[in-house]
């Protein structure tokens, strides 16, 4: 296997702080990371059902070499435990996905959810406040009407600037399966939320009524041969959409036509040569994400050892594919008992669509350079993040023959995973989640 | 545009020697070898019911609401077990049990899957 060691045109450079928990606990662990249209908030999710959003600094001009930095703009819990008394199932309050929907006014609104429910809030910025009540005193309590013998009217005043969060909708009781997608349209005014075996329809406005457009499940459950992993709208067509199974394929689907889309359009598969199946060949190809290109041309998938890109116009194979650790491929066994083998990766493309990234073990994370077919290996680590350093590119060493700075197929830690990332929409900025870290890099301001 | 398609296939030919030169095959047969009561096909319905399950599942909503006040005593600092401490002095609960991650494997050989 060709192995590319100079590393791409974007070198990145560590932040002067890591934004991380001080103490961690399970509930600390991010479990989802993404920015806004602009690139300006970041918001990332956790296992504990909180929200934190961080906004871009404004590059002011005494500081130029210092590119505007993340810093937390607000924070609030987004979903709480809830207990499903007819299957008594805990439904975790884990945050899966968070959305972002593009701004309209001086406010923002994002999509969170969890396993069940679905929540637009709305983050907004209050930097006055009135002040001179007539029946009201300081502290807002009523005054003595007695005491009151002049009128005033109210002034704003300014005063320290407070976001506030606050739930404006909530999109619950539409899915008995576990939701792993959602997606907003490119009409801003619906967005569909993907469980195991249904895609449903939302309008913001509406909470009470969902439209089902993808059923996958089988009248008998004995026969379910597989689930739905992933779902995404088209950037700019407002009818198409996608959606990966577990068995390595991708429907696309256009809801011009039929009500329900159970019949796709297009249909997404590669060719498998029958006698390189093992017993592991379908829990690899499963696909753990998908995304269109910000061109819409492309659609890239993750599964467990690569990322894909296809080309809408080409069915039968990928256009492009892009080994991540194909070394683990003789680990299959110990990765499947110690159920790493269903990590669930994403993968994410650049501004342009020229570069796309993964994450990996060890805290690694991968590039792949789509015009240059360079690629890198980076690490997300306290040690290589010293402020106005280079990141190095890592490499893992297959054979018998160890490097110096390489480390070796059996070192690597498995429970340091990388499994959400995120890229600036325009700019080469890129947000690596490592367990409950979160690792901003940008690229070196020249 | 060759792609990738015409890569794949320079591995064809004799089966026996493919065996050899796949490192999946050989894990497969590591895999087979430590639970040969592992089931004919792998990736069918009960990797994806257990998939559809996902969650942890309690008796009734009191054991529930006990396993979370449990969870938020034992974030409070606590002392270190009593070394003096009797074994075998109660009777353990399911709640004194420490919580176990069910993987697929360890519950196929509890179920004792019949090929």
């Amino acid at each position: 296997m060709k192995c590319f060691s100079r590393y791409l045109p974007y070198i990145f450079r560590p932040p002067n702080t890591i934004l991380s928990s001080s103490c961690h606990t399970e509930a600390d662990i991010i479990s989802t990371v993404e920015f806004n249209h602009t690139g300006e908030l970041l918001a990332t999710g956790d296992k504990g059902g909180r929200v934190v959003i961080f906004q871009r600094e404004q590059e002011s001009k005494n500081q130029v070499h210092r590119r505007g930095e993340y810093n937390v703009y607000s924070t609030f819990q987004s979903h709480e435990p809830e207990f499903d008394y007819l299957k008594s199932l805990e439904i975790e309050e884990k945050i899966n996905k968070i959305r972002w929907l593009p701004q309209q006014n001086a406010a923002y609104f994002l999509l969170s959810t969890n396993d069940k429910t679905v929540k637009l809030w709305k983050v907004s910025e209050r930097d006055k406040r009135p002040e001179g009540y007539n029946l009201k005193d300081e502290e807002g309590r009523l005054r003595d009407p007695a005491t009151i013998t002049t009128l005033r009217v109210p002034v704003l005043r300014p005063m320290d600037l407070m976001v506030e969060a606050t739930p404006r909708r909530v999109f619950a009781n539409a899915h008995t399966y576990h939701i792993n997608s959602i997606s907003v349209n490119s009409d801003y005014e619906t967005y569909m939320s993907a469980d195991d075996l249904r895609i449903n329809l939302w309008n913001f406005e509406i909470t009470n009524q969902s439209f089902n457009i993808v059923d996958i499940k089988p009248a008998n459950m004995e026969e379910l041969t597989e689930v739905i992993t992933a779902a995404e709208f088209h950037p700019h067509h407002c009818n198409t959409f996608v959606y990966s199974s577990s068995k390595g394929t991708i429907r696309l689907c256009d809801m011009r036509a039929p009500a329900l889309c159970d019949r796709h359009t297009k249909f997404f598969e590669e060719p498998e040569d029958p006698s390189n199946r093992s017993f592991f060949s379908e829990i690899i190809s499963s696909i753990s994400d998908v995304k269109f290109s910000h061109s819409g041309r492309y659609i890239m998938t993750r599964d467990y050892l690569t990322v894909k890109v296809w080309d809408l116009n080409m069915e039968n194979r990928p256009i492009e594919t892009y080994q991540v650790h194909d070394y683990l491929r003789s680990k299959l066994c110990s990765l499947y008992e110690n159920d790493c083998i269903f990590d669930k990766f994403e993968c994410v493309w650049n501004g342009s669509d020229s570069v796309i990234m993964t994450g990996s073990y060890n805290n690694f994370f991968r590039m792949f350079d789509r015009n240059t077919k360079r690629d890198v290996t980076l690490e997300a680590s306290r040690e290589n993040s010293k402020p106005r350093a280079i990141l190095k590119p890592r490499k893992v060493c297959v054979g018998g023959k160890r490097r110096k700075d390489e480390i070796s197929v059996d070192s690597l830690d498995f429970s340091k995973k990388i499994l959400h990332t995120a890229w600036h929409p325009s700019e080469n900025i890129i947000a690596v989640a490592a367990t409950n870290n979160l690792y901003i890099f940008q690229d070196k301001v020249n | 545009v060759g792609g990738l398609g015409d890569v794949c296939y320079w591995l064809a030919g004799d089966t026996q020697e493919k065996e050899g030169i796949l490192p999946e095959r050989a894990e497969e047969a590591k895999l087979k070898a430590k639970y040969p009561s592992l089931g004919q096909k792998p990736g069918g319905s009960d990797f994806l019911m257990k998939r559809l399950q996902k969650g942890q599942k309690y008796f009734d909503s009191g054991d529930y609401n006990m396993a979370k006040a449990k969870m938020k005593n034992k974030q409070l600092p606590s002392a270190g077990p009593d070394k003096n401490l009797v074994t075998g002095d109660h009777i353990p609960t399911p709640q004194d049990l420490p919580q176990r991650k069910s993987s697929l494997v360890t519950s196929k050989l509890a179920g004792g899957q019949v090929e």
